[in-house]
């Protein structure tokens, strides 16, 4: 696999090839040549189904990281394709020419990261928020506390209890003294 | 001869009162015995009745227009009709009801009467899991009707007539003179037709609580879906006594009535549960197959 | 069953688009006085022998409804039965969270169930928002949106919890104390507000017949 990796960084400056398990493996690659990779890695290289897309909100970076998995069903192999983009401008290139499905995870994508795919079909549509007026709610400096205080009303009494300390003072009152 | 009239209907009135209480007390007992062959205790057998009460003693109601309203009307006017044109129990003042003032056509008409009554009213609720049940009701309705309407052609050409109370009367004097034993093969396509009539598990798909669609009554409720329980119970006890007076010899007393029809129903349960549901096109494909071959068998040897 | 006339203006439906608006009604719900006596005892007894369960399991406590079906705990000796539909049925069983999203349409099942109806809300979420305390979308107290009879803890509880639950419903609807359906009448200007406040794209009837 490791010429893959060798491949993969000669013809796309692709780095940080990390071996998770014998059929999971993860490559970066920059994010301006997400489409050509995947097409590359699609049409070459065997790597012909799309499992995923997802992004992680690495906010000390600035950066959003996109994790594109495909999976090559002849050698039993998936690859998680990294890219990162910049929080303050996320647009990446749409991938639903290569494979139809991804649009759904692109719309995803929109909704909860604001993350834009320009010509990806019915990205601006709502997907699994009704209504949402706030930051798209993935983000990490979205606070889902206090948006959860401020907007249902709670029921006044609830208290939250370390459990391990709990249990203990329950079970073993007399392991205190 | 005006107070004659009066009298009659006093006694149908008390028959069908007495033929829903059996029915209701049968779908209860029915659902009871289900229970305890899947190993369950299982409701108990007033369930209908409380149900019934329940549904009266709701609050509140909606409309979706006239014939919304007309829908459960028909139908329980097809369940009453039915019953009150057949005699219950064979040479009975209180128990005859109407039965010489129709014949074997009109009882068949009255049974489908009812589910079509109701496919005009359940359109109206505008529900579309309504018209779903309705459409899957006529279909199974048609298909299971031809193996009904050629054991019924045998029967009618065997005794010659159209009468019911003559159709019992010929069959009095010993079970072996029952059409059950002189005409097995038109019993034979009535019983498989009398499975998709009641609605039980193999043929359930019209009606089925748990489906998704829960079939024509969708929209129904309050007292306009009392009226369809109440119907449900007129209409099954009149179709058992049609079949007890066709097929089975009739009864002269009312207990050999509630044993016999007991009996008939019994074998809903005993091939409800043992096998699945079919599909609506599975069950419209098996009655125009087998039942109806049988049927054709059946009127073929009854005329030669 | 005689009924207390309340005036209320008619509802605006502004959720709904113009041409829409008058295809649905615009009466507020009304107050329905119980029957008198003994015909009212009578009444809620049938209530109670008869719960039908609306078969719209809301969360992932609606996984501890179908056990109740089977032939371990088997609910229809009690006389509950699921329903397809919420015309017919007389229980909504709230099946734990409720986001926002489903929410919508717990309200709009709820009110097309026919009265008397009854809510029983299973599960710590329906309390207090439980594991789902600090959720985006999910809301903590159900009773702010519908009436609740019964609540019902754990997470999830058992489905014997469930049947001990519909045996206090029980109780409660022989003690005619079940009277959800007036009192989400009664308030239901204070309703709708809570529910608006949370569903932020209100695009249906006022009230949902």
């Amino acid at each position: 696999m490791n010429e893959l990796a060798e491949r993969l960084a000669r013809r796309y400056d692709a780095e940080g090839w990390h071996e998770q398990r014998k059929d999971l493996a993860s490559i970066s690659i920059p994010a301006l040549r997400v489409r050509d990779v995947l097409a590359w890695l699609r049409d070459e290289e065997g790597y012909k189904h799309l499992s995923f897309i997802t992004a992680i909100d690495n906010i000390e970076r600035g950066v959003f990281t996109l994790t594109y998995t495909v999976r090559n069903h002849d050698t039993k192999h998936s690859l998680m394709v990294h890219a990162d983009i910049i929080r303050e401008n996320p647009v990446v290139d749409s991938v639903h020419l290569l494979w139809e499905q991804a649009w759904t995870y692109q719309r995803e994508l929109k909704e909860w990261f604001g993350i834009d795919c320009p010509g990806s079909p019915r990205k601006d549509e709502e997907f699994v928020l009704e209504g949402w007026d706030q930051l798209p709610m993935m983000r990490r400096d979205f606070d889902s506390l206090a948006y959860s205080n401020a907007t249902y009303a709670e029921r006044p009494g609830r208290v939250t209890h370390d459990p391990a300390a709990y249990m203990k003072a329950q079970l073993y009152p007399e392991a205190d003294q | 001869m005006i107070a004659d009239i009066f009298v009659r209907i006093g006694y149908a009135a008390i028959s069908l009162f007495i033929l829903t209480n059996y029915g209701l007390l049968l779908i209860g007992s029915m659902a009871r015995i289900s229970a305890k062959v899947q190993g369950r205790v299982g409701q108990p057998v007033w369930q209908p009745y409380i149900d019934i009460i329940k549904s009266i003693a709701k609050r509140n109601s909606i409309g979706h227009g006239v014939m919304f309203y007309l829908g459960p009307v028909f139908r329980l006017a097809g369940g009453i009709g039915t019953y009150m044109f057949i005699p219950a129990v064979f040479g009975s003042v209180l128990f005859r009801n109407f039965s010489d003032s129709g014949d074997l056509l009109l009882v068949m008409y009255f049974i489908f009467f009812g589910q079509l009554g109701m496919a005009l009213g359940a359109s109206e609720g505008g529900h579309p899991y309504s018209a779903l049940g309705v459409s899957r009701g006529l279909a199974q309705m048609t298909a299971f009707e031809v193996p009904f309407a050629l054991s019924v052609i045998a029967v009618v050409i065997q005794y010659g007539t159209l009468d019911i109370t003559a159709i019992v009367a010929a069959q009095q004097g010993g079970f072996l003179n029952w059409t059950l034993f002189t005409n097995p093969l038109a019993v034979l396509a009535a019983m498989i037709a009398f499975l998709g009539m009641s609605g039980h598990n193999p043929f359930s798909v019209v009606l089925a609580p748990q489906e998704i669609p829960i079939g024509p009554p969708t929209e129904y409720h309050s007292n306009l879906l009392g009226m369809l329980q109440t119907n449900r119970a007129v209409f099954n006890g009149a179709k058992l006594v049609l079949y007890m007076n066709l097929f089975f010899g009739g009864a002269t007393n009312i207990v050999i009535m509630v044993i016999k029809t007991f009996l008939i129903y019994f074998i809903n349960i005993f091939v409800g549960q043992a096998f699945p549901r079919f599909r609506t096109d599975q069950s419209i494909r098996f009655f125009l197959g087998v039942p109806t071959v049988v049927g054709i068998i059946s009127v073929i040897i009854a005329v030669l | 069953m005689s009924s207390k006339k309340i005036e209320m203006a008619p509802l605006a439906n502004e959720g709904l688009p113009l041409e829409e608006r008058a295809l649905f009604c615009d009466v507020p719900p009304r107050e329905y006085e119980p029957a008198r006596g003994v015909i009212e005892d009578f009444y809620n007894w049938a209530r109670s022998q008869s719960l039908w369960i609306l078969g719209f399991g809301t969360g992932c406590g609606a996984i501890e409804l179908r056990p109740l079906m089977t032939s371990r705990f088997d609910m229809y000796r009690f006389g509950i039965q699921p329903r397809a539909t919420p015309r017919q049925s007389s229980v909504f069983v709230i099946g734990g969270y409720a986001s926002v999203k489903t929410l919508k349409r717990i309200v709009r099942s709820y009110e097309q169930m026919m009265g008397p109806k009854f809510v029983v809300a299973l599960g710590s979420c329906t309390i207090n928002g439980g594991m789902y305390w600090d959720s985006y979308n999910t809301i903590k107290r159900i009773d702010q949106y519908i009436p609740v009879d019964t609540y019902i803890t754990g997470c999830m509880p058992r489905p014997e919890a469930l049947l001990a639950g519909f045996q206090e419903l029980k109780k409660i609807i022989r003690a005619g104390r079940a009277e959800g359906q007036n009192l989400y009448a009664r308030n239901f200007e204070w309703y709708k507000e809570n529910q608006k406040k949370v569903i932020k794209d209100w695009n249906m009837p006022d009230y949902n017949w």
